[in-house]
């Protein structure tokens, strides 16, 4: 496939049309609903670049965690399989690997959805 | 706007203001899902009046079966508030049926600023950031000493019955969230000590409240007010999504809890140490992101396919790492 203009021009273009020509002649809810529109152009540029490094980083901390009798599961499956886990509480808060694996996860999905929501810097601070 | 609801409006007028004939510049302030606030003038001879309308939208009655009590329930529940001594508008009038205006009242309009960001960073607000914690305090206390034998129309909802609650609707998604399961679970296996229940106004936070130089002007949105625990109002201004990015600062983004806690009990509230709130703040990050996934459900099923709707589903993620900050120190 070809990539002239790439994933990341495309929503590059779309966003400066949207803050440069539609949003000074909108006012009110609509002008409100430009400003979310360009946020979630930054969250699908972000998904685009990260998506498949993220989901792969992601399994296979799950697959450590979970042993070698789960290898095969996607990632909704062994998510699943964690939920009972925990639910049933073979893994629980105590658990430092889970802690740590879990955070991973989450930080890697905010970097993403949110970089800069205050608490992800807390993560990542006691990631350290 | 419509015309009617102006019409509506102007037919009311004299009923509460003598030599008053109309409603001028009415302008509609804000308006969420459960209702819609516009402010007004009340011109007299000599005198002008602002007031607000708070309806259900398109004048329709809100359901009281939902988690929002009615209007005229709001109404009734402001006015005993600030006989009390919580800082609060000045209920004006219930309309009834033939105002046709729909489920709605009228109030004074206060003046100050309910835009969080404003208030933890403007310079005009640096004084009211040292007092609020305490002035938080003491409105909480104030809420919660209400007599509630009065209120037997309110729900009962106390901490375990609203884990109840969403852990329900977080089933009915089907979706496997390791965190939140993680959230659940340590919620059931530390349950609170249950205590005497009090009147919860249940979304006090930054947004809702009233500010200006001096501090805490009124206490506003009553609409998910219930019979619960104290300690749910004091934690839900500490969860860190109500913290609008100034985390250090646990209350609110503003203040430290053991300021609001000692206000507290000093007007005559419960002693409860910061440990205290920690279940509540779990569960108020565990509820706020069941709200989002909630609110993600209703663009996804086609009722509200706005891009507001599309895009709060990825704010869940927020609540997870503020789940997991909080399991650290728990």
């Amino acid at each position: 496939m070809h990539d002239q203009p790439s994933q990341h021009e495309l929503i590059e273009a779309v966003k400066r049309f949207i803050s440069d020509t539609a949003m000074p002649q909108l006012s009110g809810r609509a002008a409100f609903h430009a400003r979310v529109a360009l946020n979630v152009l930054d969250i699908l540029d972000r998904d685009v670049a990260n998506r498949s490094n993220n989901e792969e980083t992601e399994l296979e901390r799950l697959h450590k965690l979970m042993g070698t009798n789960e290898q095969g599961k996607t990632l909704a499956e062994i998510n699943k399989l964690v939920c009972e886990r925990i639910a049933s509480g073979e893994l629980g808060v105590d658990d430092k690997i889970l802690l740590k694996l879990l955070k991973a996860n989450a930080i890697d999905q905010l970097d993403v959805d949110q970089p800069k929501y205050s608490g992800l810097n807390i993560a990542k601070q006691s990631l350290n | 706007m419509t015309q009617s609801l102006q019409n509506n409006l102007n037919a009311l007028i004299p009923k509460l203001v003598q030599s008053a004939t109309v409603a001028s510049n009415l302008t509609r302030l804000s308006g969420g899902a459960s209702q819609e606030t516009y402010a007004f003038n009340v011109e007299t001879d000599n005198t002008s009046v602002e007031l607000i309308l708070r309806r259900s939208p398109s004048g329709l009655d809100r359901e009281s079966t939902s988690a929002s009590i009615t209007l005229a329930q709001e109404a009734n529940l402001i006015q005993l508030a600030k006989e009390n001594g919580v800082p609060a508008p000045k209920v004006i009038y219930v309309c009834t049926n033939d105002d046709n205006l729909g489920d709605s009242f009228i109030m004074s309009k206060e003046s100050g600023e309910t835009v969080a960001r404003k208030i933890l960073r403007d310079n005009v607000f640096q004084n009211a950031r040292k007092i609020l914690a305490p002035q938080c305090g003491k409105a909480l206390s104030k809420i919660h000493s209400l007599e509630i034998d009065s209120l037997k129309w309110l729900r009962n909802l106390t901490g375990i019955a609203q884990l109840d609650r969403y852990e329900e609707i977080f089933r009915g998604f089907n979706l496997y969230r390791p965190i939140f399961e993680l959230a659940i679970k340590w919620l059931r296996d530390n349950p609170p000590k249950p205590l005497k229940p009090v009147l919860v106004h249940g979304d006090f936070r930054l947004g809702n409240l009233m500010i200006d130089a001096n501090g805490l002007v009124a206490v506003l949105d009553w609409e998910l007010a219930h019979i619960g625990d104290p300690r749910e109002d004091i934690a839900w201004i500490c969860v860190n999504s109500w913290r609008f990015g100034i985390s250090e600062n646990r209350v609110g983004g503003f203040g430290n809890l053991e300021e609001l806690l000692e206000s507290y009990s000093l007007e005559g509230g419960n002693e409860f140490t910061a440990k205290e709130i920690d279940w509540f703040e779990m569960l108020g990050s565990l509820k706020w992101g069941i709200m989002c996934m909630t609110m993600y459900e209703v663009f996804r099923s086609g009722a509200d396919p706005s891009v507001e709707r599309a895009a709060i589903g990825r704010r869940v993620s927020e609540t997870e790492i503020d789940i997991l900050n909080l399991l650290e120190r728990v």
